[in-house]
């Protein structure tokens, strides 16, 4: 943990806000920055309410709340993470997938997943540039923007088709995972789709991505 | 005794609490009809003159008031809505230039789904915390309620908002709500996140966490562990009420100053973990593609911008003279310092005075005198906040970022005023 200092750490956040909004309600005229609260205190108040104590719980704690067992976890945990943590076994082909993608997606993306109606699944920029910012007409895809296909699968199993959200099956995700990428030219038709295809694949975007640099101060960025 | 001989009813006479009973049968109706009756026996309807007004029927001193109801309402007379959008989401907009002062009414805040409002049963709701923790926890709305309260006033907007009116060839007849109507303001009161993270031992390798709702996008985004140590927030209570459907009820994830789409509504859970977890809203969708190639990934804070909310389209000012400026000005990173505001299209700039409270992280509203002399105006603010940054321009973005650059569209916005006293979005050129 932030260790020795945890109930410091929060002391100085709160003490920060409070002196933030006194020093504003105070002097009546903002005169820049929340001043430094300096050294956190051990005692601190909430904003809330008047003189909160410290947790009177066991361990230093409030003792709200109950545990969670790990089938509780299971019913809710379902991230998948970019290494393809969290990916279900089983898996699914390329030609299922197609099926699948025929009757429940390709109403609302298209035959080939470009033509709409919502958003477009497929489609590639030649050699892969990603033009995005200089060309506002391109439309960002799958296979033109997205960096990993764990986020396919993830997305897909939490939150289409659209009109029957979380409907499919792991095996009816793999497959149409596995039909979207074929329609990125990212799959040849006959493949296997698996958690190791899902993990492994290498999406043409994926090294487009770069931490926010915007700080604040005086350069527009 | 009232004119019609029967004896004024006494409060006494029923338990005390509720109106009598004569009373509280009367339709309104009937008491107008009523008093129409007896105020034609006064004088004649229509006829009085001074003022400026009609001496109607309806003179209110002449009808006894309306009964307390226990839900209030509008004024008939005020029919402030919010603009709603095609989004296959749902989406709708603040009525900016409708409103007065920062908060905004919990009815017209705006809305940003991504597949619509859950409903959801208060008995029914568990917040999930686990991942990285000693103690994998859930918590039922009572037990969140339970914690010690924080309540802060915030602006929350979507980094989406703008888009419409960042483009060099923005439709001149939109007001601000349709420019910039993702955006709103609220108490906001819940438990400090850092106060549930304590509860549970949250680890002290644990750098991101993921957040998802229980909505039918299942709405996931990864959110940095120092946020949580800053000032997040499990809110359940908005403007003094329970959180709104629209908003998130019974409980939302609240980061203030941040992209309101991080603000995951109807939270269920929350897992910490040493990396983020790259889900479609934070890679496909809220991500900047900026020159060279590349994009911006996890750009969460709202840089300063600010918005002028009279005169605007659609008004129409109707002599010169004084016409108060008047919009607000917010920034993700803490304070507004300064509102500058120009009247000659940028060329000269003057500060506006800024209305308490001066809020981190909050709308703060501005006001600014100016003497029209009835010839075309070009008007426009920039917001300055502590960090000194200023409102750029449109142009100052596009030449750092590429015109595809997608969210964050903080530029200037400017109002031509024209001969006529009619309003018109015009940026600056
Ligand atoms: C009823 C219409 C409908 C159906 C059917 C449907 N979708 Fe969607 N899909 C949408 C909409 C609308 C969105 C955008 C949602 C949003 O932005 O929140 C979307 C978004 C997506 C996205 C994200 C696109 C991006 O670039 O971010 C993927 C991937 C996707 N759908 C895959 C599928 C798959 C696979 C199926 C079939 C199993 C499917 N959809 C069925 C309407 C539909």
């Amino acid at each position: 943990m932030r260790s020795s200092s945890r109930y410091g750490l929060r002391a100085h956040h709160l003490a920060v806000f409070v002196s933030a909004l006194f020093s504003v309600w105070a002097c009546g005229v903002n005169e820049g920055g929340p001043e430094d609260p300096g050294e956190p205190t051990l005692s601190w108040t909430n904003p809330g309410s008047s003189a909160a104590p410290f947790p009177s719980g066991q361990g230093g704690r409030y003792g709200f709340g109950s545990p969670a067992s790990v089938t509780d976890i299971a019913v809710w945990d379902i991230d998948i993470s970019p290494n393809g943590a969290g990916l279900p076994s089983g898996g699914s082909t390329v030609t299922e997938g197609l099926k699948v993608y025929q009757k429940k997606c390709m109403a609302c993306h298209g035959p080939t997943g470009t033509e709409g109606p919502f958003d477009v699944l497929a489609g590639r920029v030649p050699g892969d540039e990603f033009q995005f910012a200089e060309d506002r007409s391109l439309r960002s895809t799958v296979g033109s923007y997205w960096p990993f296909a764990t986020t396919l699968f993830d997305y897909t199993r939490r939150a289409m088709p659209f009109d029957f959200p979380g409907s499919l099956s792991d095996e009816e995700v793999y497959g149409v995972v596995g039909a979207m990428l074929f329609l990125n030219d990212l799959l040849p038709e006959d493949a296997v789709v698996d958690s190791a295809t899902v993990a492994e694949i290498i999406m043409p975007a994926r090294d487009r991505f770069i931490p926010d640099d915007r700080t604040g101060g005086p350069i527009i960025r | 005794m009232r004119k019609d001989g029967k004896k004024i009813p006494d409060a006494s006479e029923g338990d005390g609490e509720a109106p009598p009973n004569e009373l509280r049968t009367v339709s309104r109706r009937a008491l107008i009809t009523g008093a129409a009756a007896t105020a034609g026996s006064v004088m004649t309807v229509g006829a009085a003159r001074g003022l400026g007004i009609e001496q109607s029927s309806l003179d209110p001193t002449r009808v006894p008031g309306e009964r307390p109801v226990e839900v209030g309402s509008r004024s008939p007379f005020e029919t402030p809505g919010k603009q709603l959008s095609g989004s296959a989401g749902g989406s709708s907009r603040t009525p900016h230039h409708e409103l007065h002062g920062i908060l905004t009414p919990a009815d017209l805040h705006f809305e940003r789904h991504h597949h619509g409002i859950p409903q959801i049963d208060p008995t029914q709701y568990r917040l999930l915390i686990h991942g990285m923790v000693d103690r994998p926890t859930l918590f039922t709305l009572d037990d969140l309620k339970r914690f010690p309260q924080v309540a802060r006033l915030h602006f929350i907007e979507c980094s989406g908002n703008g888009g419409a009116g960042s483009r060099t060839d923005a439709n001149p007849r939109m007001s601000p709500q349709a420019m910039d109507g993702l955006l709103s303001t609220s108490e906001w009161s819940g438990v400090a996140l850092a106060t549930l993270f304590e509860e549970v031992g949250a680890h002290s390798d644990a750098t991101w966490f993921l957040a998802e709702g229980s909505d039918a996008a299942v709405m996931s985004r990864s959110i940095p562990m120092e946020k949580a140590w800053d000032d997040a927030m499990i809110a359940y209570g908005q403007n003094g009420e329970a959180i709104r459907p629209e908003q998130g009820y019974p409980a939302r994830l609240f980061l203030p100053g941040w992209e309101g789409n991080t603000s995951v509504k109807w939270v269920r859970r929350l897992e910490l973990s040493d990396r983020p977890f790259m889900s479609r809203e934070e890679t496909s969708k809220y991500s900047d593609p900026i020159l060279g190639g590349k994009a911006r990934l996890f750009s969460f804070v709202m840089d300063a911008k600010s918005l002028i909310t009279y005169p605007v389209y659609p008004d129409r000012l109707t002599s010169s003279g004084f016409v108060e400026i008047s919009g607000y000005a917010w920034t993700g990173r803490g304070v507004i310092d300064r509102v500058e505001i120009s009247t000659d299209g940028g060329g000269t700039w003057a500060d506006a005075v800024l209305q308490e409270p001066v809020l981190p992280k909050c709308t703060t509203r501005f006001r600014y005198a100016w003497d029209w002399d009835g010839r075309p105006a070009h008007l426009m603010s920039r917001a300055i906040d502590e960090t000194g940054y200023i409102q750029p321009t449109l142009e100052q973005i596009t030449d750092v970022r590429g015109p595809g650059t997608r969210y964050h569209y903080n530029s200037i916005r400017g109002w031509r005023v024209n001969s006529n006293g009619s309003v018109e979005f015009q940026p600056p050129a």
